[in-house]
């Protein structure tokens, strides 16, 4: 303990006697502690809004929409086709084990009118089912009811954005008037924010009206029960592989779709298209922490590079050690002391540096960043480790040193 | 030192050989010498003559090629380079030409620092420094820095480091090589006393016949072996009167 502690301190002394030196040494480990800091922070707060994004879409959902139609061999685009119904929603709540719950939605931009003010927006005809379905709550008033829905009632429950832009701040939507398609609407609930899709849609840009009601009295519809799409839940999560083969095969019976010949509708998870974001983010995270650990190593070659130097010019040093009875055990401890010293140094000034790092990126760029005690404990280990596995090496040629030949060296 | 006890010291027929490149160098060719506790001996020669080799063997910082050298009970020959270091460390200790004391290190930390890898506690280590330097006549100035000191307080601090684990044997390499007449008076002078003080084995290499007349015994060394071993009545010790 005494002979370690006397080891430390002249160490540290033999640092503080050339401190440009041992600055510019420190820089590469600095700088890439600091690196890798900020990009696990980046990292982080990425994936942290991804997981938000899988949330606000619901858990565990699996989105049906219409394929395409094919007009003498050419394909238009998919949801253009009339192929799903009501009925296919149903069905699937009663054919499929691994489904609970299903929604549906019929969809259409339309001008929206409040007082002076009017707003374009999708308006979407759903049953009651859809909130759950979404695993959206309201944030005021109610949302409709089977009666709603069976009497093709004229009322509309409102996302944030429509609010934001119809109704001056303060004023309360619920049971005001609006015109949807110049039909009258009563307000009678508000959703709560949700925020942008993982491709960036605003997904509190929305009107949500009775199914029933969009059919007859706002949207039309050529045939009476299609829909733009249909969204089921899995029961649980450990069932949600299971839900999309269910439904294809249950489809395929309805719609009388021979072998090989081509869908007329499409399933998609949006658990997929999360974790898709997901592992592009991961991977971007990959590439920016090896471009980091770059830097850490040549962090690394520069403290041998300086700790070989330093073993040149005290090699009188280490022979006066020698002779008085140092063993090489000693004198390998006292630099690999030295070459740790240095990266631990680096290491917390790196730390420092890459939260003041984050927090700079997060104020300018506007990105979503979290700092991590983890990685930033995991980034100061490794710059220990890389003192010494860097420092090993000119400590093993200091320890090697023949006695005589030390005391000579000029 | 009384006679007729096994020496400290016995070198058996001591051969060391270096390899330069092809030529082969005979330093040392068959070496016999016996140096009993207590003994203040000098060796001289020409340079080349061995004596360096010689004295690099007697402080365990060397192996020979052939032959036995035999310190106190143990066979140095057999022992591993961290054994030698123990060795070194609590049984021998070295004054060397150039002092060789540890720059930006104060007078103290240079003489504790024998002590620290013989793991003495660092209250003791401290203690027995002062005690040191008090004792070669450099009280006060423990603090001061080797570039604060003159030569002869350099070497006498190089002498209290050499003294720091108590050790049986001190290996002078041309201790008043560096310095002024004045001061290598005042050096082999300490080196007379300590000798009672601290009953220390002397060895001293050396050039010089008026340092040599300061020991009681004179080695010659010429081409690798010893030509004469002559004891020679000691100019100056008087042990009664050097002793309180």
């Amino acid at each position: 303990m005494n002979l370690l502690w006397m080891t430390l301190v002249t160490a540290l002394r033999a640092l503080r006697r050339n401190v440009l030196r041992s600055v510019l040494t420190m820089l590469g480990v600095i700088i890439g502690v600091a690196a890798v800091v900020t990009m696990v922070s980046i990292g982080r707060g990425a994936n942290a809004a991804v997981q938000q994004e899988i949330q606000s879409l619901g858990n565990n959902l699996v989105m049906i929409i219409p394929g395409a139609t094919t007009v003498s061999g050419v394909h238009t685009s998919s949801g253009s086709a009339a192929s799903l119904t009501v009925a296919d929603a149903t069905a699937i709540t009663k054919e499929c084990p691994a489904v609970s719950e299903v929604a549906w939605a019929k969809r259409q931009v339309v001008q929206v009118v409040y007082g002076s003010q009017n707003w374009a927006t999708p308006a979407q005809g759903v049953p009651p089912s859809y909130l759950s379905v979404r695993e959206w709550p309201l944030s005021a008033g109610r949302f409709f009811d089977h009666r709603d829905d069976a009497g093709a009632n004229p009322v509309a429950v409102l996302g944030q954005t429509v609010v934001d832009q119809l109704f001056t701040p303060g004023e309360d939507p619920l049971g005001a008037t609006i015109r949807v398609k110049n039909v009258p609407f009563e307000v009678i609930g508000v959703l709560a924010r949700k925020g942008q899709t993982a491709w960036g849609q605003d997904q509190d840009d929305v009107v949500l009206i009775p199914f029933l009601t969009a059919e007859r009295r706002v949207l039309g519809t050529q045939i009476l029960g299609t829909v733009d799409m249909i969204v089921a839940a899995a029961a649980t999560a450990d069932v949600l592989p299971e839900v999309e083969p269910q439904i294809r095969a249950l489809l395929h019976e309805r719609h009388r779709i021979p072998q090989g010949q081509d869908d007329d509708f499409t399933v998609r998870d949006l658990n997929e298209i999360a974790e898709a974001s997901k592992n592009a983010s991961a991977v971007m995270m990959n590439l920016l922490l090896s471009v980091a650990s770059v830097s850490l190593l040549v962090g690394g070659i520069g403290i041998m590079n300086i700790m070989l130097v330093s073993v040149t010019e005290r090699t009188r040093e280490i022979g006066v050690r020698l002779a008085v009875g140092a063993r090489t055990g000693h004198i390998l401890l006292q630099f690999l002391v030295e070459a740790t010293a240095l990266s631990l140094v680096g290491g917390a000034v790196g730390i420092v540096l890459g939260f003041a790092a984050t927090r700079l990126i997060a104020y300018l760029a506007q990105w979503p960043t979290l700092l991590s005690a983890p990685a930033a404990a995991g980034a100061f280990l490794v710059a220990g480790a890389i003192g010494i596995f860097f420092g090993f090496y000119p400590a093993r040629r200091a320890a090697r040193l023949d006695p005589i030949a030390a005391l000579r060296y000029e | 030192m009384a006679p007729g006890t096994r020496p400290l010291i016995q070198l058996r027929d001591l051969w060391k050989v270096y390899h330069l490149g092809d030529v082969e160098v005979r330093a040392l060719r068959g070496v016999s010498l016996d140096i009993r506790a207590g003994e203040f001996l000098a060796i001289v020669g020409a340079s080349g003559s061995g004596k360096s080799t010689c004295m690099n063997l007697i402080g365990c910082l060397d192996q020979p090629t052939r032959g036995t050298y035999r310190l106190g009970n143990v066979d140095v020959a057999t022992l591993s380079a961290n054994e030698r270091a123990a060795i070194r460390n609590r049984r021998i200790g070295f004054v060397f030409q150039n002092f060789n004391l540890l720059g930006r290190t104060t007078a103290l930390e240079n003489v504790a620092l024998p002590m620290i890898y013989a793991n003495v506690p660092f209250r003791e280590q401290r203690r027995r420094a002062r005690e040191l330097l008090a004792a070669v006549g450099l009280r006060g100035r423990e603090r001061h820095l080797p570039s604060q000191l003159s030569g002869g307080q350099q070497q006498r601090v190089a002498i209290a480091r050499a003294l720091a684990n108590a050790p049986s044997v001190l290996l002078a390499d041309e201790p008043t090589g560096n310095l002024d007449s004045q001061s290598s008076l005042e050096i082999m002078e300490l080196f007379v006393r300590l000798r009672w003080q601290q009953h220390v084995t002397i060895i001293l290499v050396t050039h010089e016949p008026h340092i040599a007349d300061y020991t009681e015994r004179v080695v010659t060394f010429r081409d690798g072996r010893i030509v004469s071993d002559l004891p020679q009545a000691s100019s100056r010790p008087a042990p009664e009167a050097a002793r309180g």
